[in-house]
């Protein structure tokens, strides 16, 4: 059939073709929700060329936590958005020339340092993993957990920082609203609530017999 | 050249098929099953009147949902409205790929199995929230923000419990699991044993991923109608429906492979036949998950939505994180024999 | 302590485990289900259902058209006319029509019928597939009296003590 090396070849055009496609779609979409999906579509062939580079656990690990989380926070968002379609292109002649200028000037830093970097680059070896016998996780694992042990600690701490910072920011204890603490609920006791109560069933006792009528025939 | 397409195109089509289609009738049967066990729970029947015993029931539900309309509500985003309902197969059925049902027989045997079967289940939620937004419904929009923030809170929990059994396997292939819990003592050597608290989470974490009871407050039928596929119909709803249930199913078969030894005998290999690893032995296993799933649904009122956030991100994590590190000290000071493949 | 205690229930899972045990006990407990068209649940002898005139042995019909029925009716579901037999000139109904539609099957008719002539039968199964059929007419109710006559009469002497 087609050649392997062939076949791969084409695989990266067509991902490539669809990622440059979704991420023109991303700033071209008018409805925002399509452009959010446009992104997903970015991101998903993005991990599918990268499949192909063999980068397997970077491939999936981009699905997981972007396709998968953060573009679902992004969606969560932009639904929640009440846009008026017709006001986002206000103002779009106007500022046109600026943001050619600026696009252009942006493109041409992007292809100095590529170029800069094209000049010193030291041709590239083979792919490490393969060189170890191992498979791409398992030898970002090693990588990472021996070689790398303190830069990533330092980013994992970095990012719980950031965690933290971005909780007490927004985090505003609202006075006057009532609402329900689920951990003291849960802490409720069925004899607190409720108490079963036993006792004989009540006999009515004897009528009295009525004192004036006692007497009639 | 002839034999060449036979092997790269024919074989892989005919294999796909000889899971999918199975897995069809497993959830139409599934389905029925459902109806039946929480019948008989409520003290009821459950159908019993097309077919033997009622077992046409799902079929004749299947053709019913065939041959009905599918109406698209107004103002509706047409190409997202009937985009959905695939998303939200799609990934349910690719999640199957990488499922080993005993040593030979697996679709797509990769070295990053679990962290596919990740991304697959993570890619589930689209559906649901683009069928919540595109139908133009307050219901529907208010059941997919519902399940958006569950699955997501949820999937932190599921892939800490991961962790769990990967490092205690040492390996991200589906596979390799299984015979990382092979041994001497049959069942004894199953993960379950050793990370019993993140068994426990990992499959509860399961049915709040599938938004099942009692975590369906995506759904939500006495508060929201139907959550984010009231406004399906016909095929377009069976096609969520199938989803679901895929999904459950998918649920059900990781839990008996990442704990309870996939394809292995529950009996130590010495005791002869009985000891021996079979498909069937993973089907018995999947099975109980997925008769647990009608039983927490017959069994449990719905989880109040504040009540679920507590329960993921307040108990669930720090419950696996803790158990991440035992797992580490598990297999770094040797202090299980389990695992050792021996 | 209790907190303690509680803290470890409530992580053990034990009251959902409890609950789960319960779930399962009654899977396996007899069914409660009434397979309705093959099995039925017996009826009272004062049972409500469609409406009958009936006769006496004789062949003679009971009602004298007093007009009682019609008046107590609720939802007055009754249309009687009356004129005098054209034989022996007699008082007897012309009409008399019951709307189904509107009876709410009180049985107040049967109790006010100083002759016993209306009653209601078991029969609770009947369908309609016109419109207008829901009005049954005098010559119907009799015809429904005629054919489940015993069973009327059975259930009348049964209840006849309490009367």
């Amino acid at each position: 059939m087609i050649d392997p090396s062939v076949f791969q070849l084409i695989c990266f055009y067509a991902f490539s073709a669809v990622t440059i496609g979704a991420a023109l779609g991303v700033i071209s979409l008018r409805n925002t929700v399509h452009a959010v999906l446009a992104l997903v579509l970015t991101f998903f062939s993005t991990a599918c060329i990268w499949l192909l580079a063999e980068a397997e656990f970077l491939a999936i690990a981009l699905i997981v936590v972007y396709v998968g989380a953060v573009m679902v926070l992004f969606l969560f968002v932009v639904m929640m958005l009440d846009i008026k379609q017709e006001h986002i292109r206000e103002g779009f002649i106007k500022y046109l020339p600026v943001g050619i200028i600026v696009a252009l000037i942006m493109l041409g830093e992007m292809l100095a340092m590529i170029g800069v970097r094209a000049m010193h680059a030291q041709v590239m070896g083979a792919n490490p993993a393969t060189v170890a016998g191992m498979s791409n996780t398992e030898w970002l694992g090693t990588a990472l957990y021996t070689q790398f042990l303190l830069p990533f600690e330092i980013a994992a701490l970095i990012l719980t920082v950031g965690v933290v910072a971005a909780v007490v920011l927004t985090l505003r204890q609202r006075t006057g609203v009532r609402h329900q603490a689920a951990s003291q609920q849960v802490l409720v006791n069925p004899r607190d609530r409720i108490r079963v109560v036993k006792m004989a069933a009540e006999v009515p006792a004897a009528p009295q017999p009525a004192p004036g009528k006692e007497s009639t025939p | 050249m002839g034999d060449q397409i036979l092997n790269q195109l024919i074989w892989p089509v005919i294999y796909i098929l000889a899971i999918v289609l199975p897995l069809v009738i497993a959830v139409a049967m599934f389905v029925y099953w459902e109806r039946k066990v929480i019948g008989w729970m409520h003290v009821r029947m459950g159908p019993n009147k097309i077919g033997p015993l009622g077992l046409l029931q799902a079929f004749a539900d299947v053709v019913k949902l065939l041959l009905k309309e599918v109406i698209l509500p107004t103002e509706a985003n047409k190409f997202l409205y009937y985009l959905a309902p695939m998303l939200a197969l799609i990934p349910a059925l690719a999640a199957w790929a990488v499922v080993p049902f005993n040593e030979q027989m697996v679709l797509a045997n990769v070295n990053a199995g679990v962290l596919y079967l990740l991304a697959m289940t993570s890619l589930g939620v689209y559906g649901i929230i683009l069928a919540g937004w595109a139908s133009n419904s307050r219901y529907a929009l208010l059941g997919a923000m519902r399940s958006a923030a569950q699955v997501i809170s949820y999937e932190l929990a599921m892939g800490l419990c991961l962790v769990c059994v990967l490092v205690l396997a040492g390996s991200l292939n589906l596979t390799d699991i299984v015979h990382a819990q092979t041994g001497h003592k049959g069942m004894f050597d199953w993960f379950m044993w050793p990370l019993l608290p993140v068994f426990i989470i990992y499959f509860i974490s399961g049915v709040a991923e599938t938004n099942r009871a009692p975590f369906d407050v995506a759904e939500g039928e006495s508060e929201i109608v139907a959550g984010f596929h009231v406004e399906y119909s016909g095929s377009a709803f069976a096609l969520f429906f199938l989803a679901e249930y895929a999904n459950m199913i998918l649920v059900s078969f990781l839990a008996a492979i990442l704990f309870m030894g996939g394809w292995l005998s529950p009996f130590p290999a010495s005791w002869g036949f009985i000891g021996q690893g079979s498909f069937l032995w993973l089907f018995i296993k999947a099975f109980i998950f997925a008769f647990m799933f009608l039983w927490f649904r017959a069994s449990f009122p719905r989880y109040r939505y504040d009540q679920i956030m507590r329960l993921g991100w307040k108990v669930f994590i720090p419950i696996t994180i803790v158990w991440v590190l035992v797992a580490g000290c598990m297999k770094y000071f040797g202090w299980v024999t389990v695992g050792t493949g021996g | 302590m209790s907190r303690i205690s509680h803290y470890f229930k409530s992580l053990l899972l034990i009251e959902l485990f409890k609950g789960m045990a319960l779930t399962m006990r009654y899977m396996f407990s007899p069914k409660y289900t009434m397979r309705y068209p093959m099995e039925h649940i017996p009826k009272s002898n004062r049972f409500r259902g469609l409406h009958a005139l009936r006769r006496y042995p004789n062949g003679e019909e009971r009602c004298i058209a007093c007009k009682l029925c019609e008046a107590v009716c609720p939802a007055l579901a009754i249309t009687i006319d009356s004129a005098p037999r054209e034989s022996d000139g007699q008082r007897r109904t012309t009409r008399y029509d019951i709307d189904l539609f509107k009876c709410i099957f009180c049985g107040f008719c049967e109790e006010s019928c100083p002759v016993d002539s209306i009653v209601e039968t078991h029969i609770h199964e009947y369908h309609f597939e016109q419109r207008g059929e829901n009005v049954v007419t005098k010559p119907q109710l009799l015809a429904i009296g005629d054919r489940f006559e015993q069973d009327i009469a059975a259930a009348r002497a049964q209840d006849a003590a309490y009367r």
